[in-house]
């Protein structure tokens, strides 16, 4: 789908992309990396709207520099930023882009009621954006880069500014998009925890150089993190430290300093990591903290933080920037799993 | 029984409702057709069509307008048996009604480019076949087209009611011949600037302001000028102000050369020389604009 060589992309004072060698197959790709690591670049590039410095790249099997137009033909790109006019209906916006990617004026009409149903509008579609909740508006911009029906979408952080629920309901329509639709994806995001949900293949970048491109179950063959969040009760006035006690005479493993959680997150220090080898360590968990008589605040499976992958490539240095922002934005996205695990 | 066929009824809808994806293997009609559609697209927008009722209500008033005081000419001019021709001259019609012509401008070319700008749709643009000099051709041609339905309806209603009158037809022809350059030479010269201003103010309120700006302040300011000059006896300055404000430009071509008569103070008409200055730099106008306009769309290109 989309090969690129010793692509290299260099503005007067940065350097973009720095010898990216790139092989991704049809299915869905996450492109993880920081801001500012060369995604947005990269993507520009891959529809033949910049050259690139150096390198070769080609999109479908077409050279990004020279048919550029062809590309974009069968190419779907759902831009990051809010692109979308207010004043104007989901249906009669979406026919427009169909009609500026080529389709005739009755195709683009059908295929845009087809697009926007399969997005999840319906009623909806005839009413002004400008009323939409992020999440339609989200979904009108998928709608618009699928109208076409492309072979390979562009998806540039398709999950930005969504609640829990809405990330979790896009990423399930992403996946959709490969497995019903047929169409490849390459979606970007600075969140590996959420990719790796959803796609099959992980491509890491940073700095604009490639950090690691594998399959995801590479990623999630370790072992899944727990944290577990307890009140305090009268008997027990640090029901952490007394839970720590229990748990670690019932054999169950800590990950990192005592297991407690110190990555600057909301409450750390009161949460344990807990390292689950399976469903019983859920159990023993639970009747740990039923025999304590302490409340249950949290327990939720922990994703790995892209800073975890790094650290086992042994390259923990590179990676400061990935690191805090994955930190932070799996902040939020675990409030959501959290919410299923309760 | 009843309850059956009502069970029958909404799986048959309900499997009908999901039909899956279907993929699409018509034909793409590529780059040259998405230019025609964005402009075919950007002309209907500009006089309202395909858009909220709200919208319509501004450009079709001003349409109206301008045909209403042109069949009020017309019927002037046939109630008058003793009349051999049009109380005016097809020329000066745009002149005289610069000012709806200017809000037409002012109201249309903010909402052809600043909404794209603004909401930041263009990029959705620039993804597609279609490249940058197809979106800024299609902008200028579909606002100039737009200004040419507005300026050169009224020169028809003119035309046909001077032949319904009974006047000179050669005579005739050949005045709406020379209006309708005239208003075409306008219409892109307008277009071009009231898109650049538009273009480079991506609030629709300042867009406004900034065209109406651009087309009455310097009108006003050439105008008081040529008069001061002319007052104070220096005719020959008169016809080289003229080249300060578009419509005065206009004014100035269309007298040179399309036989029409100067709007400027004491009549006073370029020379063929001045003539051709004043078309230059209309044309220089177009041109730079065009290039402002590619300018401007490369930075926001994506």
């Amino acid at each position: 789908m989309i090969a690129t060589e010793s692509l290299s992309k260099r503005f007067p004072r940065v350097t973009a992309l720095d010898r990216l060698s790139l092989d991704i197959g049809p299915g869905v790709t996450g492109l993880v990396g920081s801001n500012g690591a060369g995604k947005s670049t990269l993507i520009k590039i891959l529809l033949g709207l910049s050259p690139a410095t150096e390198g070769r790249a080609a999109v479908l099997g077409l050279d990004v520099a020279t048919s550029g137009a062809a590309i974009r033909e069968r190419v779907g790109y759902m831009p990051e930023h809010d692109c979308l006019p207010p004043d104007v209906s989901a249906t009669e916006f979406v026919v427009h882009m169909a009609r500026m990617s080529g389709l005739p004026p009755t195709a683009a009409r059908e295929r845009t009621a087809d697009t926007l149903r399969h997005v999840g509008l319906y009623e909806e579609r005839y009413r002004p954006i400008g009323g939409y909740s992020t999440g339609m508006k989200q979904r009108v911009k998928l709608a618009q880069a699928l109208v076409h029906d492309p072979q390979l979408v562009l998806l540039d952080e398709p999950t930005n500014g969504l609640d829990p629920v809405g990330r979790d309901e896009m990423l399930g329509l992403i996946r959709r998009v490969h497995t019903d639709f047929g169409i490849s994806v390459l979606v970007t995001s600075h969140l590996l925890g959420e990719l790796e949900r959803t796609c099959d293949h992980v491509v890491v970048i940073d700095g604009g150089t490639l950090l690691r491109s594998s399959s995801t179950s590479d990623f999630t063959q370790t072992t899944a993190t727990l944290a577990v969040e307890v009140t305090d009760s009268d008997t027990h006035p640090d029901g952490t430290d007394a839970l720590r006690q229990v748990l670690t005479r019932a054999g169950v493993e800590f990950i990192g300093q005592d297991g407690l959680d110190t990555q600057g997150l909301p409450g750390a220090g009161h949460i344990l990591l807990v390292e689950a080898v399976g469903e019983e360590t859920y159990d023993i968990v639970r009747d740990s903290v039923a025999g304590l008589g302490l409340g249950l605040v949290r327990m939720e499976q922990r994703r790995h933080h892209i800073a975890e992958v790094f650290r086992t490539e042994g390259a923990p240095e590179a990676t400061g920037p990935v690191e805090q922002h994955a930190v932070q934005q799996s902040a939020v996205q675990q409030k959501g799993s959290g919410r299923d695990e309760h | 029984m009843s309850t059956e066929t009502g069970t029958v009824a909404g799986s048959d809808t309900s499997r009908i409702h999901n039909i899956g994806y279907r993929s699409y293997d018509g034909p793409r009609l590529g780059r040259g057709y998405a230019r025609r559609s964005l402009y075919s697209q950007s002309l209907r927008g500009a006089f309202g069509l395909g858009r909220s009722a709200k919208s319509k209500v501004l450009p079709m008033l001003l349409f109206g307008v301008m045909c209403m005081i042109a069949a009020i000419i017309v019927a002037v001019a046939i109630a008058n048996p003793a009349a051999t021709a049009l109380p005016i001259k097809y020329t000066a019609f745009a002149i005289y009604l610069q000012a709806v012509i200017g809000l037409f401008l002012a109201a249309q070319a903010p909402q052809s480019v600043s909404r794209d700008l603004r909401f930041k749709s263009v990029p959705l643009y620039f993804s597609r076949p279609i490249e940058r000099v197809d979106y800024v051709v299609a902008k200028l041609a579909a606002m100039a087209s737009a200004l040419l339905i507005l300026t050169g309806t009224p020169l028809l209603i003119l035309y046909v009611g001077a032949l319904l009158g009974k006047f000179d037809f050669a005579d005739q022809t050949k005045g709406f011949g020379q209006g309708l350059v005239s208003v075409a030479l306008l219409s892109v010269l307008f277009s071009a600037l009231g898109l650049v201003m538009a273009a480079l103010t991506p609030r629709r309120g300042f867009g406004v302001a900034a065209v109406i700006a651009v087309l009455t302040i310097t009108y006003g300011a050439v105008s008081t000028v040529q008069a001061i000059a002319w007052q104070t006896g220096s005719e020959g300055a008169v016809e080289w102000l003229g080249l300060f404000s578009p419509i005065t430009l206009i004014g100035g071509v269309q007298s040179a050369f399309l036989g029409a008569n100067s709007a400027f103070p004491g009549g006073a008409v370029p020379g063929t020389g001045a003539g051709l200055v004043y078309l230059i730099v209309v044309l220089a106008l177009v041109a730079g604009s065009y290039a402002v306009l590619m300018r401007r769309y490369r930075r926001v290109g994506l």
